[in-house]
């Protein structure tokens, strides 16, 4: 077999580059800015902090809200600002793969308020929003299990590939991004579009999670860089 | 935990559920062919106390830029409170969008619609194919409800003629089919304390922590998946699931092949 050359010279199980960085905005409690590739995502948390309207309280514990948008400029052609049926779906799965990594019992009665704001769109938008809001959940000093890490992967003439770029979402059996607590070795976000085996399915998982395991490094590190810095470890 | 999870979490430790079902088991599924006369095609499914009916019309609208020689597919949803007194009226939230949009994906991916088939003159008119689900009772499980129901309508879909000179459709139905060439079909997990539920019920879904919803097609192969609700699962359970969907996928393929 011929192996795959991929068209930004990538080894196969390797991500594009990745870049990370904390506490980005002033205002908010917690932020993050996160670019793979060409993708850049922005996050920024606010709370646990009262929840308005009241019906919405939970009596006994936080609720998690979470809103995703892609910038009018963020691609090609213009997106129309507002909600669309894409970004509310995605809003709902992104906060159910970070529920799982959260104490929310710890703080009844409120709210956790998450946005993720895409600045530029080249693939793997609601991944990349996924590793910068887990990212901002934590410099917000909001107690988690675990950071969620999050990565596509896929197959391509026979090659399974991981963190696909624009180009190569056209040319995949399967998009299957996944969201994953490394240390609890726990899924939290599964979705999938194409078609392929049970087989390679398994081992497009596998591959995701490995990358999980790089991206994972590479957001310790970011806090540590704010974090040590104002004298905590 | 509230009394209802922890009798459903202990019955399902002796692979008991409350309605009887083992855990692998669906309800009972019935299918009705053409319940909408005016639609080009239509299904009404049952799962259980779960209703829904799918209807298919078609449009001619211009192609997306990106794919002039492609027709399109939609899959709509609206939760109308004639369901179920928890739902609104109201344009569709995340809960109804979700459910087009897992059962939009079952179909799109397995590509059984063979869209360029459906265009009528490239780059600006081809046919637009639009799925309608109205679910009727919700008792749970309205992903597999819906799923099946617009496979079903899908497959008995006729192609309506269209008058090229007066750029409109005549809504009489011809003696084509809508050009399918796969049978999707999505199987739902619920997931509870740890263990896989086929088909859960409105009680089911109350207490679980979150479901996976696979989709699969006639070679096998999955070509769908989505995971709801705030739950985290591991590897194994993932595995596991994938393998009963195929096998459900299949018996409830044969259903829906007798009910034509």
């Amino acid at each position: 077999m011929t192996t795959y050359k991929r068209n930004d010279g990538r080894k196969l199980d390797e991500t594009r580059p990745i870049k990370m960085k904390v506490g980005v905005l002033k205002h908010a409690d917690g932020s993050a800015l996160v670019s793979i590739g060409k993708t850049v995502a922005l996050a920024a948390v606010y709370g646990p902090r009262e929840l308005n309207p009241r019906h919405m309280q939970e009596s006994d514990r936080a609720i998690l809200q979470c809103n995703y948008t892609m910038a009018p400029f963020s691609t090609k052609e213009r997106v129309r600002p507002g909600p669309s049926r894409r970004s509310t779906e995605i809003s709902k799965v992104t906060r159910e793969a970070l529920e799982p990594a959260l104490f929310l019992k710890d703080f009844p009665k409120t709210t956790i308020d998450l946005y993720i704001v895409i600045l530029q769109a080249n693939a793997g938008t609601r991944t990349a929003g996924i590793n910068a809001a887990s990212l901002a959940l934590a410099d917000a000093g909001i107690q988690m299990r675990d950071l969620v890490t999050s990565i596509a992967a896929g197959k391509i003439e026979g090659h399974y590939v991981i963190d696909l770029n624009g180009e190569e979402e056209e040319l995949t059996d399967c998009d299957l991004p996944i969201a994953y607590m490394p240390r609890e070795k726990k899924f939290t976000l599964i979705q999938m579009d194409g078609k392929i085996t049970k087989e390679d399915m398994k081992n497009v998982i596998k591959l995701a999670v490995k990358g999980c395991e790089t991206l994972y490094e590479h957001q310790r590190k970011a806090l540590l860089e704010k974090w040590s810095k104002e004298g905590f470890e | 935990m509230n009394i209802q999870t922890s009798y459903i979490i202990s019955h399902l430790s002796k692979g008991m559920r409350l309605d009887g079902r083992k855990p692998d088991e669906h309800r009972k599924i019935e299918i009705e062919i053409g319940p909408i006369e005016q639609a080009e095609g239509s299904a009404r499914v049952k799962l259980g106390g779960t209703e829904v009916i799918a209807g298919v019309k078609l449009e001619v609208k211009e192609p997306f830029s990106d794919t002039p020689n492609e027709g399109v597919l939609m899959v709509n949803t609206e939760l109308s409170p004639v369901a179920s007194p928890e739902f609104e009226l109201g344009p569709p939230r995340e809960t109804a969008i979700e459910l087009a949009r897992i059962v939009d994906r079952g179909i799109r991916e397995s590509h059984c619609i063979n869209t360029e088939k459906l265009c009528i003159k490239v780059g600006e008119k081809v046919w637009m194919v639009m799925v309608d689900i109205q679910p009727l009772s919700h008792e749970g499980n309205l992903i597999d409800a819906s799923g099946i129901a617009a496979i079903a309508a899908l497959m008995t879909a006729k192609m309506v003629k269209y008058d090229e000179a007066g750029d409109k459709v005549i809504y009489e139905k011809t003696d084509e089919s809508v050009p399918l060439d796969d049978i999707p079909v999505p199987v739902t997990f619920g997931i509870i304390d740890g263990k896989l539920i086929v088909d859960p019920t409105l009680e089911e879904e109350e207490s679980m922590d979150g479901r996976l919803t696979i989709t699969t097609n006639e070679a096998g192969d999955v070509c769908a998946m989505q995971k709801g609700g705030a739950c985290s699962l591991t590897f194994e359970l993932i595995e596991q699931a994938a393998e009963m969907s195929i096998k459900k996928g299949k018996e409830i393929r044969e259903l829906i092949r007798q009910s034509l």
